[in-house]
This record gives structure tokens, C-alpha cells and sequence, in this order.
């Protein structure tokens, strides 16, 4: 077993050997895999972080009421009352036909146009805010829903709408990271399965005489699918380390950001467990490249 | 230990190799395969280590018939088999050590016993010095002495050599194949193939004489 690992050892070693004797082919391999890689994880990261964008903005949902009409002050405030009774609402705010009004022309700007109008032409609002502060998107429609069905009221509108497609484009994000990666993971076996089948062909006598003296294809195969490998596992590093340079030079910028709107927002890079998954999926990708190109081409180069 | 039947080798192309051979050789046997240039010696050495496929009959090594041995079990079998081949393939870019150790690395022998064995196969062919040079740097008799010693190194039940005293003087040759009759001596069947009549006048052993591709004389017959 030990004598096992330590062959094993020898391989990668010699491996890494091979590899530091043409540098920049081995160099230019690992960075086109470490980009292929980083783009999909940055998306990745990029949607994480949007992800807890809208989760935190989610609290800030707010249902605006619009009651009938025909609904006096009296009765408008007894129903905020009413509502505000409720377990799953934190707060009631009735704003009157006519505070409505004043709210409207002093933001507007058309407060000489409304005078025109021969009557207030606005419904009185109850401003509803539910208890929890990440109530989610199914909960307030459910309490929208109960709202409508209120005699005194016209329309329920719930300002999750946007939430909601936001949701729906991260969604729709996620999946194209996912399309996008796999593509990406294609190419990188083919990538791979193209430099190894190059080092194969280029080391066509070496592996000729081995043959002649008895060497298996599994030994033959062995520093081949230890240096795909290991170019899969530097690409990886590099997409890290790539996607770390990037969210340092994005950090203060996207700081600034935040704090206009009053947010104290970090980028979040890859956590380990997710960096570690990286590595783990380039040395897959890696190893995968080379023994698909290893075993087309090993069959091919019989000793004559 | 070796039985061909009927052997013919047409090469693509359309040269016809060997035509109808048939021969034996018994366990621990040692012989000379003579001929003209172009008679299909290496052809027939080739044949045998299974580094070529017949194109019709049958070739036995020790009891298996080589057309029925599957591809995977093709490494296990020449393992068995020390070839000195005629143009040496010898590994450029490693040392004289490592060319030897090679059939030893893909057996997976432990590190000491290699370096232990190839000294001893180096030190029987008289390189044991330039163990640590690169094949470039050694002349064609001692880089013919490098085939030798890598095929002799895992001790195997048969030796195949084509032309192994092509570029050593006289002297040399002798000890060569001297060696190889030693390795007899020690129950290892010998095949050799040489142009070098010398040898087998001194040591009287079995003469196959190949011509055209076919067995024109068998000394032991
Ligand atoms: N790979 C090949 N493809 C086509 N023809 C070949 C091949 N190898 C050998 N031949 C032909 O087969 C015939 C026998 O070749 P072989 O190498 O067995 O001769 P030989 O007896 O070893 O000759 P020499 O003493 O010159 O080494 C030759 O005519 C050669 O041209
Ligand atoms: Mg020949």
C-alpha cells in the first residue's frame, strides 16, 4: 500500500517535472483554464451577492391599500384598526383623501392643475407593513389577497412586483451560469484532451519503447492524467485568484455605492467550501481532458 | 518453448516477409538465425515478441498461442521477452541508468532492488561507468551494450537479439555473445540474429538460415 502511494508520488512528481520543462506551454494552458473557470465562478459570485441584495430589500415590502370611494374617514380608520389587529402586520398607516392630496401636489408639482379639478379625485390608502421583516413573496400575496376581498376595498397593490422579476432574472441567471459553466467545462476537457494529446504525440518514442518493454497503458497513461490534472487544479487556482483580484479592485467602488443608499453592503467573494469546489471541479476537469485524449491516442502508437 | 507453424508475414505493401515458416525451439535453447540482408530475420523476431501480428499460421510461446492473447495481456507477455532490438531504441532524453531500469519501473520493482539489478546489468556489458550519461554520448558499440543490458535486466526466460554485435569489434562480439551464452547456461532460451558467421562456428550451436523469408537450412534438423 505504501509502496502503491509511493509510485504514485513518484508520478505526480515526475509530472510536475514534465510540466516545468516547457513552462510557457504549461503556463498558457493553466491561464486559459484558470479564465474559462473564472468567468462562470464570478457570475456565480455575482449572483450571490444580488441574492442578498434582494433578500435584504425583501423587509422592505409594503402594501398600499386603496380603499373605495365612497369609504368615509370614520370607517377607513375603523378598518385600519381592524387590520392593524391582524398577527402578521406591523403597522397601519390611513392616510386621508385629503392628506393624500396635499402629498400629491406638494411632490408633484401639479398643485395648480388639481385645482382645477372639481373635486378630490384620490381614494383614501392604508399603508401596510407586515410584521416580519423577510415576510416573503408568498405570505404578503396571500395577505393581498385577503385585503381584496374586504368590502371597503378598491385595489391591493403590493410593491413586491419588482421584487418578484428580480427574482425571476436570477433565476433566469443562474440558469445561464449553469448552461454557461458547462459549456465553459466542454471546452476545458477539449483544452485539456488537446495539450495532452500534444504531449502524447510529441513524446511518441518514449511511450513506443515502453510499450516494447512491457509497460501497461494504465503506467503509460499514469503522468498523463497526473499533469492534466494538475494543470486543472493551477487553472483553478489562477480563476481564484483571479476572481479575488477582481472583487478587491470592484470592494471599494461597490462600497461607496452602497453607502448612497445608505447600505453597508460588502462584496463577498468565494467562501472555501465553494473555492475548494472550484479546485476540485478544475482537477476534475483536468484529469477527465487527459484520459479521454490519453486513451484515443495510446491506442494508436503500437511499437513497429 | 517456441513453436511457429506455417508462418507467413506479408507486410502492407504486399512484400511477403516470411513465407511458410516453420520451426521449433526447445525450453532453454539457444540458436543463430542467419541470412541474407532483406531475409526477414528481424521480421521473424518480431513476430515472436508479438511486435508484429502474423498474416497466417500459428506462433506458441510457452504454450500460448499468440493470435489468442488479448490486447491488455500484450505488456504482461513481453515482459517475459528480453529484445535487443537491431536500431536499439534506447531513450534519448533519460540516462544510461534509466534506459536499463526502464522494464524494471513498469514491473513496479522497489527503488533499491532497481538500482541494485541495473548495476549488475550495466557492470556485464561494461558501462557500469557511464551510468549517468545520456545515451547520445556513448558510441554505437556501447549503445548496442545498452540494449543489451536493458533486455538482460529483469531476467527474462528468453532472449531475442537482433544484430546485437553489428558495430562491436571482434573481440567485444565474442564477449557479448559469450554473455548470451552464459544467460543459456542458466536455462534462458537465446534466439540471435547475426550476419557474424564467426560465432557460430565457435560455439557449434543451432544455425536457422532464412532466405527470401523462407527456412533454408536448420542445423539442428
Ligand atoms: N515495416 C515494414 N513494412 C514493409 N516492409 C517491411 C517492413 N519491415 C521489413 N520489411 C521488408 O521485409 C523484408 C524483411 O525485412 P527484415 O527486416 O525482416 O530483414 P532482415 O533479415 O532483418 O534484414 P537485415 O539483415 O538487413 O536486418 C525486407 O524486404 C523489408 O523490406
Ligand atoms: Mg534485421
Amino acid at each position: 500500500m505504501t509502496s502503491y502511494l509511493l509510485r504514485h508520488l513518484q508520478v505526480l512528481f515526475y509530472s510536475l517535472g514534465q510540466l516545468a520543462r516547457t513552462p510557457f506551454a504549461s503556463l498558457v494552458t493553466v491561464a486559459v483554464i484558470g479564465i474559462s473557470l473564472a468567468l462562470p465562478a464570478g457570475l456565480y459570485v455575482l449572483l450571490d451577492n444580488m441574492q442578498r441584495v434582494s433578500g435584504a430589500w425583501d423587509g422592505a415590502a409594503q402594501l398600499s391599500v386603496f380603499l373605495k370611494r365612497d369609504v368615509s374617514e370614520r370607517a377607513g380608520l375603523a378598518l385600519a384598526q381592524k387590520i392593524r389587529a391582524r398577527p402578521e402586520i406591523a403597522s397601519v398607516n390611513y392616510i386621508s383623501r385629503e392628506a393624500a392630496l396635499a402629498e400629491f401636489k406638494r411632490l408633484s408639482g401639479f398643485g395648480n392643475a388639481l385645482n382645477a379639478l372639481d373635486g378630490n379625485p384620490l381614494p383614501a390608502v392604508l399603508a401596510i407593513r407586515p410584521a416580519s421583516p423577510h415576510a416573503d413573496a408568498a405570505t404578503l400575496a396571500r395577505l393581498g389577497k385577503d385585503l381584496q376581498a374586504m368590502g371597503e376595498v378598491e385595489l391591493v397593490q403590493l410593491d413586491l412586483d419588482w421584487i418578484k422579476r428580480l427574482n425571476a432574472i436570477l433565476d433566469l441567471a443562474r440558469h445561464g451560469v449553469w448552461l454557461l459553466a458547462t459549456v465553459l467545462a466542454l471546452a476545458l476537457t477539449l483544452i485539456v484532451g488537446n495539450t495532452i494529446r500534444l504531449a502524447v504525440l510529441g513524446r511518441r518514442t518514449e511511450i513506443e519503447i515502453i510499450k516494447l518493454v512491457g509497460g501497461t497503458d494504465a503506467f503509460i497513461r499514469r503522468p498523463f492524467l497526473y499533469s492534466g490534472l494538475l494543470q486543472g487544479l493551477g487553472g483553478a487556482l489562477c480563476a481564484w485568484a483571479l476572481l479575488a483580484l477582481v472583487l478587491a479592485l470592484l470592494a471599494a467602488p461597490v462600497q461607496e455605492l452602497a453607502a448612497l443608499y445608505g447600505s453597508r453592503f460588502e462584496l463577498r467573494g468565494l467562501d472555501v467550501s465553494a473555492g475548494l469546489a472550484l479546485l476540485a471541479l478544475g482537477a476534475l476537469l483536468g484529469w477527465l481532458g487527459s484520459r479521454l485524449a490519453v486513451g484515443r491516442h495510446l491506442r494508436a502508437i503500437e511499437p513497429r | 518453448m517456441i513453436q511457429l507453424s506455417n508462418v507467413c508475414k506479408r507486410y502492407p505493401g504486399g512484400h511477403e516477409a516470411l513465407k511458410n515458416v516453420s520451426l521449433a525451439l526447445a525450453d532453454g535453447e539457444m540458436a543463430f538465425l542467419t541470412g541474407h540482408s532483406g531475409a526477414g530475420k528481424s521480421t521473424l523476431l518480431k513476430l515472436i515478441a508479438l511486435i508484429e501480428c502474423v498474416t497466417s499460421g500459428q506462433i506458441m510461446v510457452n504454450d500460448k498461442n499468440l493470435a489468442r492473447l488479448a490486447r491488455r495481456r500484450i505488456p504482461y507477455f513481453r515482459r517475459g521477452i528480453g529484445v535487443v532490438f537491431q536500431d536499439n531504441k534506447l531513450l534519448f532524453d533519460r540516462t544510461v541508468f534509466d534506459n536499463v531500469a526502464l522494464p524494471l519501473v513498469v514491473c513496479g520493482v522497489p527503488h533499491k532492488e532497481i538500482a541494485r539489478r541495473v548495476r549488475a546489468a550495466l557492470d556485464k556489458v561494461g558501462l557500469l561507468a557511464k551510468e549517468k550519461m545520456p545515451p547520445i554520448t556513448l558510441s554505437g558499440g556501447e549503445q548496442q551494450r545498452l540494449g543489451i543490458a536493458r533486455a538482460v535486466v529483469n531476467k527474462p526466460p528468453l532472449l531475442l537479439a537482433d544484430e546485437p554485435t553489428g558495430n562491436l569489434d571482434p573481440e567485444l562480439s565474442d564477449q557479448i555473445i559469450d554473455l548470451f551464452h552464459d544467460f543459456n547456461r542458466h536455462g534462458v532460451g537465446v534466439l540471435i540474429a547475426t550476419h557474424d558467421l564467426r560465432h557460430i562456428e565457435r560455439l557449434k550451436l543451432r544455425r536457422l538460415t532464412l532466405k527470401d523469408g523462407a527456412i533454408v537450412q536448420d542445423s539442428a534438423a
